[in-house]
């Protein structure tokens, strides 16, 4: 009988995956619904087996399917890792997903799951963190803080409870990596936070997952129960957000656990240290726990000879927005940004230039088409005046205007701020009414000023990175757009 | 010694420490006893038994309620908080707190249309404005028929297929003036 594989990820679902699934199975063909490749362009993907492998078809729809299975439709894509957009790929955290069914435990220990967590059982604790020390594994939520670091001083910590938190919050839009793999390959971040768990003495660990991915709590949920057994003595369990943006913060998140508003704590404490009930507590980014498998199986030096000046191994970048090739692209640090974006991308959708990329979610800055040098790197877009954040890219074209945008930034920081500090949650409603007078051409240079010192005022008046960061897009809309705020200010130049 | 072991327990008898404000000492807060309202009774009953009263456990708890009456009303605050051993101020803020936990019913069908800038970059302001004018409700509200909620939401992780939409939790992406209407359609039946 003929077998096909059909993504069931959530953004193949929204664009009629699940149609498609049904029509091949009222056609009486085996139907395997997988995660999704990450390229959304071709969603939704059919790909039927055969001898060598595996011929895609895509997009189709629920009438194609006798034309896919004739192998006369038009949109016949061959092997789709042979594709350009796939060759180019270090796939080491997203190896698995896309390929197989992502409950399946046999085809992930086919496929090279839990090795990693018995080669990590099979050492003490303290040589677990070394070889994630020595990995140089940042964590990719955005900070890049060394995850090493951050488990050696929890395994440090004393005390007989400590706990893992995966940070599944991913808030910032034009991210969906978290999302992607625990859908596509859940088991692959069970396993990174059982590892954790051995690392660091802990036995149970939390999943926050934001309430809108429903499609991944119900993937984790089962994926969990489905591997009690073999994580043991490890267990974890799902927690579900409430759509709350500021419950990403790490220590807001806490609270959230504990069954408290979403405020931000002041540190220190650390988490590391008093973090959920008070106990030593990892919390680390989806994506730093699921990159744990891979190290462990494949040796720190494995992870760490890729990537870039401070920035070691891969990351799951994404690309997001007006742009053609949309999805996830797993690399090497180091790539430029106008690769990324023009020639992985392919550029808009719309076919009108790229006027903008903002890269690093809501908090991160907006660049123009003149910076697509810079390399991706935690560094070097630090150094630019942006962040990488957890390497989401939305690309804008010409029509995007950009004061508009950086009202944006001040109304989303407004309706997220948690109330903690008065620069974020006054700040910002003040910074969308000047933006406002900017926008309506009221005593620009004067409302620029303003608009400046508050950003200043945020960025060293805020506990957290929400009211901290806001002032990144904002003022980079500024600097490199100044054209749409009422035109090329005499007062703006003077001040740079 | 007192104060740590002092727990908010709605029976009338108020602490010293919690008697009025500014003076008005003499005058304790009237503070009826919790009376489970009979429609809440077998819910509450059922998540003591399923989730437990750990205090950890009142986001779960929270959805729960919500996932069966469809909001989280009122009178159910007080119940919850004696459930939990909570004050009825911490569980109505965190309810307040979060934006999904609605304190009315919401429309028959529940529109969530993304308004992050993904979805912003690919054309997603002109389909709200579509949305709203061919709803007839306003973004955040719901109609007067009670027939449909139109709600924002910031990002739905399917950035690249934008505009997006959650239409009664089945996700939808590419939104056109096209598809646009096939969903209105499908609210408005
Ligand atoms: C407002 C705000 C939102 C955040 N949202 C997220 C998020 O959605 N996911 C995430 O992993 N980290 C988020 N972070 C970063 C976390 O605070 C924290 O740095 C991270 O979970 C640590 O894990 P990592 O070291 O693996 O990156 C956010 C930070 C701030 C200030
Ligand atoms: S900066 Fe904003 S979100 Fe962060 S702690 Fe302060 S008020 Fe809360
Ligand atoms: S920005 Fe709309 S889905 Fe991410």
């Amino acid at each position: 009988m003929t077998r096909v594989f059909i993504s069931r990820d959530m953004a193949s679902v929204a664009l009629g995956a699940d149609e498609v699934a049904r029509a091949f199975v009222d056609a009486g063909v085996e139907v395997v619904r997988t995660g999704s490749r990450g390229l959304f362009r071709i969603e939704p993907l059919v790909e039927v087996e055969v001898p060598d492998g595996r011929t895609g078809y895509g997009p189709v729809g629920p009438e194609d399917v006798s034309a896919v299975l004739a192998g006369t439709h038009p949109n016949r894509l061959g092997d789709v890792e042979a594709m350009p957009f796939f060759v180019g790929q270090q796939r080491f955290t997203f190896a698995r997903c896309g390929v197989i069914d992502p409950l399946d435990m046999d085809a992930y220990a086919a496929q090279g799951g839990w090795v990693g967590l018995d080669a990590a059982r099979a050492m003490v604790p303290a040589e677990v963190v070394a070889v994630v020390r020595d990995s140089g594994l940042r964590g990719r939520g955005g900070a890049g803080f060394p995850t090493g670091i951050k488990w050696q001083t929890v395994l440090a910590a004393p005390g007989p409870e400590k706990f893992i938190v995966c940070n599944a919050d991913e808030g910032d839009s034009g991210t969906f990596a978290d999302r992607l793999l625990m859908e596509g390959d859940p088991f692959c971040l069970i396993e990174g936070m059982a590892i954790a768990g051995h690392a660091v003495g802990a036995d149970y660990g939390y999943v926050y997952i934001r309430s809108e991915y429903p499609f991944a709590v119900a993937t984790m949920r089962d994926a969990i129960s489905r591997s009690a057994d073999r994580v043991a003595p490890f267990r974890l369990e799902v927690r579900v957000g409430a759509g709350a943006y500021v419950c990403g913060e790490e220590t807001a998140l806490l609270d959230s656990i504990e069954g408290r508003r979403g405020q931000v704590r002041a540190k220190p404490p650390l988490p590391a240290i008093k973090g959920l009930f008070g106990k030593p507590t990892v919390i680390n980014n989806v994506l730093s726990l699921a990159a744990a498998p891979f190290i462990l199986s494949h040796g720190a030096s494995a992870y760490a000879d890729v990537g870039f000046g401070r920035s070691r191994g891969t990351m799951p970048i994404q690309i997001a927005g007006n742009v053609r090739n949309g999805g996830l692209y797993e690399v090497g640090f180091g790539v430029t940004l106008g690769e990324l974006v023009n020639g992985i991308g392919g550029g808009t959708e719309s076919g009108r230039p790229v006027r903008a990329v903002q890269v690093g979610g809501p908090l991160g800055a907006y660049f123009p088409p003149s910076m697509f040098h810079l390399p991706f790197d935690y560094e070097a877009f630090a150094a630019a005046g942006g962040l990488i954040g957890h390497a989401g890219l939305t690309v804008f074209d010409d029509t995007v205007d950009m004061a508009g945008m950086a009202r944006f930034a001040m109304e989303f920081c407004a309706a997220e701020s948690c109330g903690k500090c008065t620069p974020c949650r006054i700040g910002s409603t003040r910074g969308v009414e000047t933006v406002d007078r900017i926008i309506a051409g009221d005593r620009i240079d004067e409302n620029l000023e303003i608009l400046r010192d508050l950003c200043d005022t945020m960025k060293f008046g805020s506990l957290c990175a929400l009211g901290g960061f806001t002032p990144y897009p904002v003022l980079s809309a500024l600097e490199h757009f100044p054209e749409d705020f009422g035109g090329v200010s005499a007062f703006a130049t003077a001040a740079e | 010694m007192l104060i740590i072991d002092w727990k908010p327990r709605f029976d009338g008898g108020v602490p010293a420490r919690q008697s009025g404000r500014m003076g008005r000492k003499d005058r304790p807060i009237e503070r009826p006893a919790v009376q489970a309202d009979p429609i809440f009774a077998p819910t509450v009953d059922r998540l003591k038994a399923t989730l437990g009263v750990d205090r950890g456990m009142l986001l779960p708890w929270l959805h729960a309620v919500q996932a069966e009456f469809g909001y989280i009303d009122d009178r159910i605050v007080p119940v919850v908080a004696d459930a939990l051993n909570l004050s009825r101020a911490d569980v109505h803020g965190v309810v307040t707190f979060y934006h999904d936990f609605r304190r009315q019913p919401a429309g028959r069908h529940v529109v969530r249309l993304c308004r992050a800038e993904s979805c912003q970059a690919r054309g997603g302001k002109a389909i709200e404005r579509a949305a709203v004018q061919k709803l007839g409700v306003a973004m955040g509200n719901t109609r007067a028929d009670g027939q449909v909620s139109l709600e924002p939401v910031y990002c739905l992780g399917l950035c690249a297929t934008g505009p997006n939409a959650l239409v009664d939790g089945m996700p939808v992406s590419r939104i056109d003036a096209a598809r646009l209407d096939r969903l209105i359609d499908q609210v408005n039946a």
